[in-house]
């Protein structure tokens, strides 16, 4: 069992069940949306592990030196935008609880759902 | 060696994951998530991706944090405690992490050089871009100039944020003026000598090294995501210490809607220069005499473009909670 | 080898002050005694580790960003302490003393 090749994955496993259940299970609107924060920390982990290469480097490219290794640049390019692109969304996500906090007087889903029932 | 320290970094990860969740006072939960930002840059670092840690670190570890705290100062501070965990959400976790250490049996070992990633275009890449694109930083030649597409569709991606911010908080840039917020003396921010002298010299410092991370990021790690996002930092970090008024007058409101609008025009505007000059959307070879200069010239100006908008937008989505904030 | 000597022996020293910065953050019995604590690490961790480090860089442009970033630590932790214990007193938590007399025990420590 490659204990050590494998670990980075099963942190991933980890991290992305420990999200999971904090959008599932949490009623307060903010920690989902903490929840959901580590739910794409975790992806961005995993794509970052595939871009490791042994005995790389980051992929520099320093002028005149050969035989050099680079790890792999196109899972960076795509985590790059996509951390961007993610507090982007949290942005919005907590104007859109600051309203509903302000409307309803809660951030807890079930008192929301109360309320809207009446 | 190092391995060693990336085992114990990813387990001090979980360990800080299961913290927050576990975390019945939000503030606590926020401050958490900033240390688990950290840490994340720390392992990216290992694992040899610069640039993605520099982001993950400005952008979540401090421009994260801070929005959280300014929602968390609108909203309640503490969570309603439930009873002890639901049976039912954690045996669907349960499976699902089964199931997913189950299927990473069949993934490569962490450095395999002969993972099917390494095999199509990332070679190619590597090859390619000295003849060219000719700057060290691959990833900032993918991002810029393979692959720049993509990263027109995310400057979009922020300014359409940044726009819905301002519109869901009733805060649009016309409203956010030096005149109507509260200055620093009545708003509390007295007796805080020290951090205020301290921010006023560090503010100018940073932008200056935000600026060196934007015009560098073709040598070194760096470009124009993590640079706004430092820029933004130093302005929030003024705005905090020297209180809303100072910063509005700073960094006037209209100031920051040009920029969050320049940005992606700045982007634009150089996929469509291509196609006047003979090229297709977005060829930078055609820019200039050169192919090579032209690349040169393309990847500075949308570098450019994509600090601006990120700068505008951080900046303008921290006044809008903190006008918001006022109001009340 | 002097060189690397030197390292070793800064970077250890650092090492047992940000262990100690950190037992004490979890042992000290209030906020300000711990707040003081973790000072520690700001101060001491920060110039040894550094340094240790900087010994290896030698006078290269490494050296001079080392120095440059050991300068910035130094100028904003001990700041950014300072700002907490600030709020703190602000927000009425008081440090554990005993009280001079019955009228002014107005604390509350937690």
């Amino acid at each position: 069992m490659d204990f050590l090749g494998l670990y980075n994955y099963w942190v991933f496993a980890l991290l992305l069940s420990t999200g999971l259940y904090a959008v599932i299970a949490k009623a307060n609107l903010v920690k989902k949306l903490i929840g959901i924060a580590i739910f794409q920390s975790a992806v961005f982990l995993l794509y970052i592990t595939m871009d490791k290469v042994d005995g790389g480097t980051a992929p520099i490219i320093q002028a005149g030196a050969v035989d050099v290794i680079y790890s792999n640049p196109l899972p960076q390019v795509l985590i790059l935008t996509a951390i961007v692109v993610g507090i982007a969304t949290t942005a919005l996500g907590l104007a859109i609880i600051v309203r509903i906090s302000e409307t309803y007087g809660t951030v807890e889903e079930d008192e929301t759902q109360e309320l809207d029932r009446e | 060696m190092i391995t060693l320290f990336a085992v114990f970094l990813l387990t001090l990860l979980v360990i800080t994951a299961f913290g927050i969740v576990r975390a019945q006072n939000l503030f606590v939960a926020v401050m958490l998530a900033g240390i688990f930002s950290l840490q994340m840059a720390a392992i990216f670092f290992i694992l040899d991706a610069a640039d993605v840690a520099l982001t993950e670190a400005a952008v979540g570890a401090g421009i994260s944090t801070v929005l959280f705290l300014g929602a968390l100062a609108l909203t309640v501070d503490e969570e309603r405690p439930r009873p002890s965990a639901r049976f039912l959400p954690l045996v669907v976790v349960a499976i699902t992490t089964l199931a997913v250490i189950y299927a990473t049996f069949e993934k490569p070992r962490l450095g395999d050089p002969n993972a099917p990633v390494h095999m199509h275009v990332a070679p190619w890449y590597l090859e390619n871009t000295p003849t060219l694109i000719d700057i060290p930083n691959v990833v900032t030649a993918v991002l810029a100039s393979f692959r720049g597409y993509d990263t027109f569709g995310e400057v979009f991606v922020i300014f359409t944020a940044g726009i819905g911010v301002m519109f869901v908080l009733g805060t649009p840039w016309s409203r956010l003026n030096a005149d109507d917020v509260p200055s620093a003396e009545t708003h509390g921010l007295r007796h805080h000598l020290i951090p205020r002298v301290v921010g006023r010299l560090l503010v100018p410092f940073i932008v200056l090294f935000g600026l060196y991370v934007q015009f560098h990021g073709e040598y070194g790690p760096g470009g124009g995501f993590q640079a706004g996002a430092l820029i933004a930092a130093g302005i929030i970090l003024y705005a905090l210490l020297d209180g809303e008024a100072a910063a509005l007058r700073a960094v006037p409101a209209s100031w920051l809607a040009a920029m969050v609008a320049i940005g992606p025009l700045i982007y634009g505007a150089v996929g469509l220069a291509g196609i006047v000059l003979g090229g297709r959307f977005l060829d930078y070879s055609v820019l200039a005499t050169d192919p090579v200069a032209g690349q040169h010239w393309g990847i500075l100006l949308i570098e450019a473009g994509v600090g601006i908008t990120v700068t505008g937008v951080m900046v303008s989505v921290f006044h809008a909670f903190a006008a918001r904030a006022s109001m009340r | 080898m002097i060189l690397d000597v030197a390292s070793w022996l800064l970077l250890l020293a650092g090492g047992f002050f940000v262990f100690a910065g950190g037992l004490g953050a979890l042992r000290m019995p209030d906020f300000y005694t711990r707040a003081h604590a973790s000072g520690l690490t700001d101060s001491m961790g920060t110039i040894l580790i550094l340094s240790g480090v900087a010994l290896q860089a030698g006078f290269s442009l490494a050296g001079l960003k080392l120095f440059t970033i050991l300068a910035f630590l130094l100028l904003t932790s001990p700041t950014a302490t300072y700002a907490l214990a600030n709020a703190a007193y602000f927000a009425g938590l008081r440090p554990l003393l005993p009280p001079l007399s019955a009228e002014t025990d107005d604390r509350k420590t937690r």
